[in-house]
């Protein structure tokens, strides 16, 4: 039993004296908790919803203020014309448009029936029948209060699924499973393989060597850029044609996107190699800072709008949030670049300031 | 015996780390063709001093020439003048013997055909030529060390540096590995070796003792046998690293 005893005194040093397993053992279950819980849910936060109010009158406003007054919906943005809203939806400025037609009030009250459209951004089903549904029963439950009516019927709610007719999931998970993947493969295979060539002593020789840094780094990189792009390339025709997934947009905007995202990654990849200082620090960095937030925060399955405006901060930090923007954008919505320059100058910002670090780090460590 | 020329001259080379200082007004000049000793103890700065000479560092202040060319403005031209061999060796576990020859005399700019032949003839001394199509993880750590160092001079360089080259390997493989180092000089290779294993020191022409970052000694093995009045050159360090 003593030669248990010292063994296992022994074990608990090595778990306390790594930092590694402490974070791992403490820090994690309170990350992932906290994570899991802010982010897992499928319940609408302040949802923005534009207005189409073709009728103006009391009762429409009632119920505007009424979606406003509630937690699940803003109603901040009104818009005039149909083109409008399609314009805004497309725009991902609103994810629901509510329209109600002309003389609404009168024909609520003379005809006992009046009609509101909801037309919700269907790129995310679960959301947009969400929003559907409550924006139904509040309108049901306000119409009654007002006018005393058990007959539900007076107010038709016609929902209206725009981008995503069927509500499929998989329109979901595609842009997201493509940003993972791309980030996958380039950040982390560069990292690794950097940091590898570090350990290994054979990064020495290769500066000794004629090659110039930049020669050592577009060596490393070009392999895994090319990979990628295949790889993106086999997704979107996996997802075309197995999935059917639609393509509204051009192909080639969302491949120039795709090594716009790849190349930001690589950069990424990188300067964590430059700070990793082993191959297995490298790994652990890209994983627990790339894979896990890229699941979980980059609205891949779970939509940054609902999180807490608190996280909502961090996932807008995250290169691949705006990647799965730009794809669904351009797969789901048509949009051309007019519609996605900002989020692609958010990534090409990303890759300017990783390369920018990377170099600073290169250069210090040279000294 | 015509008077050989310089092919690396340091003149008060400083290295600092914040405050610490690893190399501290290193004065010394290595001529064509001979086989210099850089000895001192771990962490008495030799690798440090290595690396400045390769370019892998920038010293802090101080002349340096290598090669004929100046450490701080031509280093791209020093870089294809010497070869270098570190203290892991150097080579890539996952790929063939011939496929690191390969790696290596392509990116000195060797053109393929010369690769083709030099190797074959490097590989049928070494007697590696049956292992040229094994993975390097497979061979002994002796054979490792004499392939990294023939790799190291494929190019034909001026000057190979060594850093501490034989560590690990039995007496009998390190005399072996020796004698690929008297080859290299026989072709006219000057040979610029760190090592702590002051037996190795008998095998240089000259050497220099490093004692906290300074040098201490700079002669052949003989003239500071002499001075000091001991046998061996581990006696000569025991005296200077008191």
């Amino acid at each position: 039993m003593k030669r248990l005893r010292s063994f296992l005194s022994k074990e608990f040093m090595h778990i306390f004296r790594d930092k590694r397993s402490m974070l791992i053992l403490f820090g994690m279950p309170v990350v992932q908790l906290l994570l899991f819980g802010y982010v897992i849910t499928n319940e609408i936060k302040n949802a923005n919803v534009a207005i189409y109010d073709k009728s103006k009158d009391a009762a429409t406003k009632r119920i505007t203020n009424a979606l406003d007054a509630s937690d699940f919906f803003v109603c901040r943005s009104y818009v005039h014309s149909d083109k409008e809203v399609f314009d805004v939806l497309r725009s991902g400025k609103v994810k629901m448009v509510v329209v109600f037609e002309p003389n609404f009030e009168r024909n609520l009250v003379a005809k006992k029936r009046a009609y509101v459209q909801v037309i919700a951004d269907a790129t995310e089903p679960n959301i947009a029948s969400s929003s559907v549904n409550y924006t139904s029963s509040m309108i049901g439950t306000l119409v009654n209060s007002m006018y005393g009516q058990d007959d539900v019927k007076g107010v038709v709610v016609q929902p209206r699924m725009v981008f995503n007719e069927k509500q499929e999931n998989v329109y979901m998970f595609v842009p997201g499973t493509m940003a993972l993947i791309l980030m996958l493969i380039s950040a982390m295979m560069t990292s690794i393989t950097i940091a590898r060539e570090k350990e290994r002593g054979t990064m020495e020789i290769l500066l000794v060597s004629p090659l110039n840094p930049s020669q050592i780094i577009l060596g490393k990189v070009l392999p895994y850029f090319l990979l990628s792009f295949f790889n993106a390339i086999v997704i979107l025709l996996i997802s075309r044609f197995v999935f059917g997934l639609p393509m509204l947009g051009s192909y080639i905007l969302l491949l120039a996107e795709s090594m716009l995202f790849i190349l930001m990654a690589l950069s990424l990849g990188i300067f964590i190699s430059t700070a990793a200082k082993s191959e297995q620090q490298a790994m652990f960095l890209s994983m627990f800072a790339l894979m896990l937030p890229t699941m979980l925060l980059s609205g891949f399955i779970y939509p940054v709008e609902n999180m807490p405006s608190w996280l909502q901060v961090v996932c807008n930090i995250m290169p691949p949030t705006w990647f799965i923007i730009i794809v669904k954008s351009i797969m789901l919505k048509g949009s051309s670049f007019a519609e996605v320059w900002k989020e692609t100058l958010v990534i090409a910002a990303f890759t300017v300031l990783f390369i920018a670090m990377s170099i600073k780090k290169f250069k210090i460590r040279l000294e | 015996m015509a008077e050989a020329s310089k092919i690396i001259e340091v003149d008060n080379l400083v290295k600092r780390f914040g405050s610490f200082v690893a190399n501290d007004h290193l004065c010394f000049d290595v001529y064509q063709g001979e086989i210099f000793g850089f000895l001192g103890a771990n962490g008495a700065g030799k690798t440090t001093a290595i690396k400045i000479l390769c370019g892998l560092t920038s010293p802090t202040s101080g002349t340096i020439r290598v090669a004929g060319f100046d450490a701080y403005t031509q280093s791209e031209q020093i870089k294809k003048n010497i070869g270098y061999m570190s203290q892991k060796f150097s080579l890539y576990e996952d790929l063939t013997v011939y496929e690191n020859i390969r790696f290596y005399g392509g990116i000195y700019g060797i053109p393929m055909k010369e690769i083709k032949s030099r190797s074959e003839e490097l590989l049928r001394r070494l007697g590696l030529y049956e292992e040229r199509n094994s993975l390097l993880a497979k061979l002994p750590l002796g054979w490792k060390q004499k392939l990294a160092f023939s790799v190291a001079i494929f190019h034909n360089p001026k000057i190979v540096f060594l850093d501490e080259p034989t560590g690990g390997v039995d007496p009998i493989t390190r005399r072996q590995f020796w004698e690929l180092i008297y080859e290299a000089t026989e072709r006219g290779i000057t040979v610029f070796v760190t090592t702590h294993y002051m037996d190795e020191a008998e095998y240089c022409d000259r050497v220099t003792i490093m004692v906290d970052g300074k040098i201490e000694a700079l002669d052949t093995p003989g003239n500071l046998k002499n001075t000091y009045g001991v046998k061996s050159m581990d006696d000569v360090f025991l005296k200077l690293a008191r």
